[in-house]
């Protein structure tokens, strides 16, 4: 039986010179049909442009398939070569034939059409229905993506749903031509953990359901476990391991793979939370939070009225002992960023109290930001960069300020070179690494890790993650780190704070936490990790929503009750 | 260096760079009075020459010598524009970049402001200007530096209000950077490519108003050699003439021509997007 899709020594090149500068370098794979591939590998590593070359949406961005062969397997029996095809006969495959979901459901949704229409538009060109006809397919492919009030959702725009609804919205739309083959481009990379275990859990149902083929990009080895029948591990544009996804993930032949497989960092439902605790008996709290609570005003320009207020964070106490790490967890909009800017006073706490303890420098509390990128000027050398804080604190640049520089560079695992460099010319591990060495320039007693390592590459978050480590104990540092990774927080944290709609749901000894979790959002927070070692279970997808922060003028919260589940682990009481 | 590079390497930049330093150097020699012959020297037995090896372009109506007040006139020309433009920049870069940062009241009234003066036809606010203070080479300095104000105000308040949301501006609070320091390292750093390609096209329109203002009689006064008054006497001469209103019209167009080239190719080369120049 010929497979659905057979690619032979495909090459894919960017710009004028294509051919001498290929970005995926002879990929082959065979793909059957109602199978899953797997395709893994870090950014750069052609994963992407391998997937777009399949429907040759790569041409549009400037790409150009310089060699082999995509031999498609067309319903009638035919056989239909994708990289040699003209444009005409790819408008009649895409969509219909071969659909495909992107990472970003905000960017790839059309902000002026409602939803409904965005869906019938597909019904319309890919099955050629009409008026209500259409109206009702795209009833029943949100139906089909398991949307509650499908008829009542075609109303809205895409602004009006959350992210994981959007994506849904998108897999419909992808499902409307029932296509043999789904390419699925990092579908949940911009979504949160549980709602990742959402979209997972739909997709692997419906592959089901519609005996379809699927590819699936992604740079999660652990999110691949429990959908792919196929891995393909690529790096630096070429295939460096193929297989069953068993043998792949269970003994791993290539180097890369194997390394891969390591860097990932296995959630272990608190068995791997670190031991080295500070000595007891000085347990001395750095920064005291107590009741912060943070809102936003909606409305109330010139002439309009306050109307209410975004209650971002809503009474969160907590204390940050001298040289540990707190870690605060949870999903976007749950106010762990904002607690963390408002601890630097980047925002004005609303209520509450923030104490911090003097410390060894004016400044005892640093940060370092998400993303490496933004968060150094371009236009600065990283002498400028690392000067900044102590310029800010009325030191003069002189040779024991370059002194104190290169002894924090090369801390971190730079060169003194780099004093001279530009931030766009280091890699984004080495920015990230950059940003610590400048948060430690004035020898602070906090450093605040707003999701430090979320936007790098799991190898270079590996090793990011020991460097900080290594960091805590030589200077004497407690971390507030801010994550929505449970398995990241599991490596480094030794108390964690649970935060959900603003408020902290759940705090205590990150063994006690991640172990025997008691609030059922820590709970589901926890069963939503995807993980290798539980690839074969299945656990039922809990899709309560969250609940708005959006408050009317004047609402006060009820007082939050507690219970002490363990010596160092309480849980808020649910109603 | 880097940048010099590019626009030698860019077709159109090169040629605007090459129009550009042949005017300077005909604005300097002009300037300090090296040129073929006295600019206002009246040579009464040459009147209306045409164009000849001692008169290069031909002399007017009094026996002047047209190369000669040419090159006085881009050296006149040329300080104008390029004081306006300076004065222009400074202001307005002064205006968007507090508006941007202060936003609220202080942006409204400043854009407003900026706005009402955008409302005028260049040259009829220039107009404005010079009606009530009267003509001369400061009023005009002043008056085009008005026009141009508002542009520069708004081309560097865009950039300030999302750069000052950017996490190397709150970075910079969590060190507890002075405004001073972030407005000047972190705002101003960011803001010469734009403002660099900005001035240049401004250059153009400058010299083009200039002309303008002069051709009305409201800018240089004569006898002072400027290029749109040579324009605006060589009108009624265009039968007997043709090469007196010929060469201080190429002069202009060719000038503008040259700033224009030369500001698209620099904008061209310091947007980040184009290859291999993200600095």
């Amino acid at each position: 039986m010929t497979p659905l899709l057979r690619v032979r020594e495909l090459k894919v090149g960017f710009g004028r010179k294509a051919d001498a500068n290929p970005v995926v370098k002879g990929v082959s794979f065979d793909l059957e049909a109602g199978q899953t591939l797997a395709i893994v590998g870090e950014s750069g590593s052609g994963k992407s442009v391998t997937a777009l070359s399949i429907n040759r949406l790569v041409d549009f961005g400037g790409g150009k398939i310089v060699g082999g062969s995509m031999a498609f397997a067309r319903p009638d029996g035919s056989v239909l070569d994708i990289a040699s095809a003209d444009e005409s006969a790819l408008t009649g495959i895409r969509g219909r034939e071969i659909g495909m979901i992107f990472q970003e459901p905000m960017t790839s949704l059309n902000p002026v059409h409602t939803v409904g229409a965005q869906i019938e538009e597909a019904f319309r060109l890919n099955r050629g229905l009409g008026g209500a006809a259409a109206q009702a397919a795209a009833r029943e492919a949100l139906e089909r993506v398991r949307i509650p009030d499908a008829a009542e959702r075609l109303r809205y725009y895409p602004h009006q749903l959350s992210g994981g609804m959007r994506q849904r919205v998108m897999i419909a739309m992808a499902l409307a031509g029932n296509p043999r083959l789904l390419i699925a481009d990092e579908p949940t990379t911009a979504l949160d953990v549980t709602v990742q275990a959402q979209i997972m859990a739909l997709l692997a149902e419906l592959k089901a359901e519609l005996d379809m083929a699927m590819i699936f990009i992604t740079h999660d080895m652990g999110l691949v476990a429990g959908i792919a029948d196929q891995i393909m591990v690529m790096q630096q544009g070429e295939v460096v391991e193929r297989g069953p996804t068993d043998a792949v993930l269970d003994s791993p032949q290539h180097a890369y793979t194997k390394h891969l497989l390591e860097a990932v960092p296995h959630f272990r439902g608190g068995a791997a939370v670190r031991t080295d605790r500070p000595a007891e008996g000085v347990r001395k709290p750095v920064v005291a939070v107590d009741g912060l609570t943070v809102r936003f005003p909606i409305g109330g320009g010139f002439l309009a009225r306050k109307s209410g207020a975004i209650h971002a964070v809503e009474g969160v106490t907590f204390d940050l002992i001298a040289g540990e790490t707190l870690a605060i967890v949870g999903e976007s909009g749950s106010g762990k960023s904002t607690t963390a800017r408002a601890i630097l006073g980047l925002v004005a706490a609303t209520r509450g109290a923030i104490q911090t303890a003097p410390g060894r420098s004016g400044r005892p509390v640093q940060m370092v930001f998400q993303d490496p990128f933004a968060s150094l000027n371009p236009r600065l050398t990283v002498e400028s960069l690392m000067a900044e804080p102590a310029i800010a604190a009325g030191q003069r640049v002189d040779a024991r300020l370059r002194e104190r520089m290169v002894f924090l560079l090369e801390r971190v695992g730079l060169s003194a070179e780099a004093l001279e460099r530009y931030p766009h010319q280091f890699s984004g591990g080495q920015r990230q690494r950059l940003c610590i060495a400048r948060a430690l320039m004035l020898n602070p007693d906090v450093v605040v890790l707003d999701e430090a390592v979320s936007a790098l590459d799991v190898s270079v978050q590996a090793r990011v993650l020991d460097l900080l480590i290594d960091l805590q104990s030589e200077f004497g540092l407690a971390y507030l780190f801010i994550s929505h990774d449970m398995a990241v927080v599991e490596r480094i944290a030794h108390r964690v704070a649970v935060m959900y709609a603003g408020e902290v749901v759940e705090i205590g000894a990150a063994s006690a936490v991640l172990s025997q979790p008691h609030h059922a959002y820590t709970r589901r927070l926890i069963a939503a990790v995807p993980e290798m070692e539980r690839r074969r279970q299945r656990y039922d997808v809990d899709t309560t929503p969250v609940p708005s922060l959006i408050k009317p003028k004047g609402f006060e919260p009820q007082p939050a009750a507690w219970i002490e589940v363990g010596a160092d682990h309480r849980a808020r009481v649910e109603e | 260096m880097r940048i010099l590079k590019a626009i030698v390497a860019h077709p159109t930049g090169r040629i605007g760079a090459a129009i550009i330093a042949i005017y300077l150097l005909l604005a300097v020699c002009g300037y300090f009075g090296f040129t073929p012959h006295d600019p206002l020297q009246q040579f009464r037995v040459d009147r209306l020459k045409p164009p000849s090896s001692s008169y290069l372009m031909g002399t007017d109506l009094f026996g002047r010598d047209t190369a000669s007040r040419l090159m006085a006139g881009i050296g006149q020309s040329f300080i104008i524009a390029f004081a306006s433009v300076g004065l222009a920049t400074l202001l307005g870069t002064i205006i968007g970049l507090l508006a941007g940062w202060w936003g609220g009241l202080l942006d409204g009234v400043f854009m407003r402001s900026m706005d009402m003066l955008l409302a005028f036809p260049a040259i009829l606010l220039a107009l404005l200007i010079i009606a009530i203070v009267g003509p001369g080479t400061a009023t005009s300095v002043v008056a085009i530096a008005a026009v141009y104000t508002p542009i520069f105000a708004r081309v560097v308040r865009g950039p300030v209000l999302t750069l000052k949301r950017r996490d190397f501006v709150d970075a910079a609070r969590t060190f507890g950077s002075s405004q001073g320091y972030i407005l000047s390292r972190h705002m101003l750093l960011n803001l010469v490519a734009p403002l660099t390609v900005q001035v240049t096209l401004a250059l153009a329109w400058a010299l083009l108003t200039e002309a303008g203002l002069s051709f009305l009689g409201l800018g240089t006064q004569p006898p002072a050699p400027s290029l749109g008054l040579m324009m605006s006497e060589a009108r009624n001469l265009m039968q007997q003439a043709p090469w007196l209103l010929a060469f201080p019209g190429l002069t202009i167009m060719l000038g503008i021509l040259g700033f224009n080239l030369f500001g698209d190719a620099l904008r061209d080369i310091l947007d980040p997007r184009s290859q291999g120049r993200s600095s």
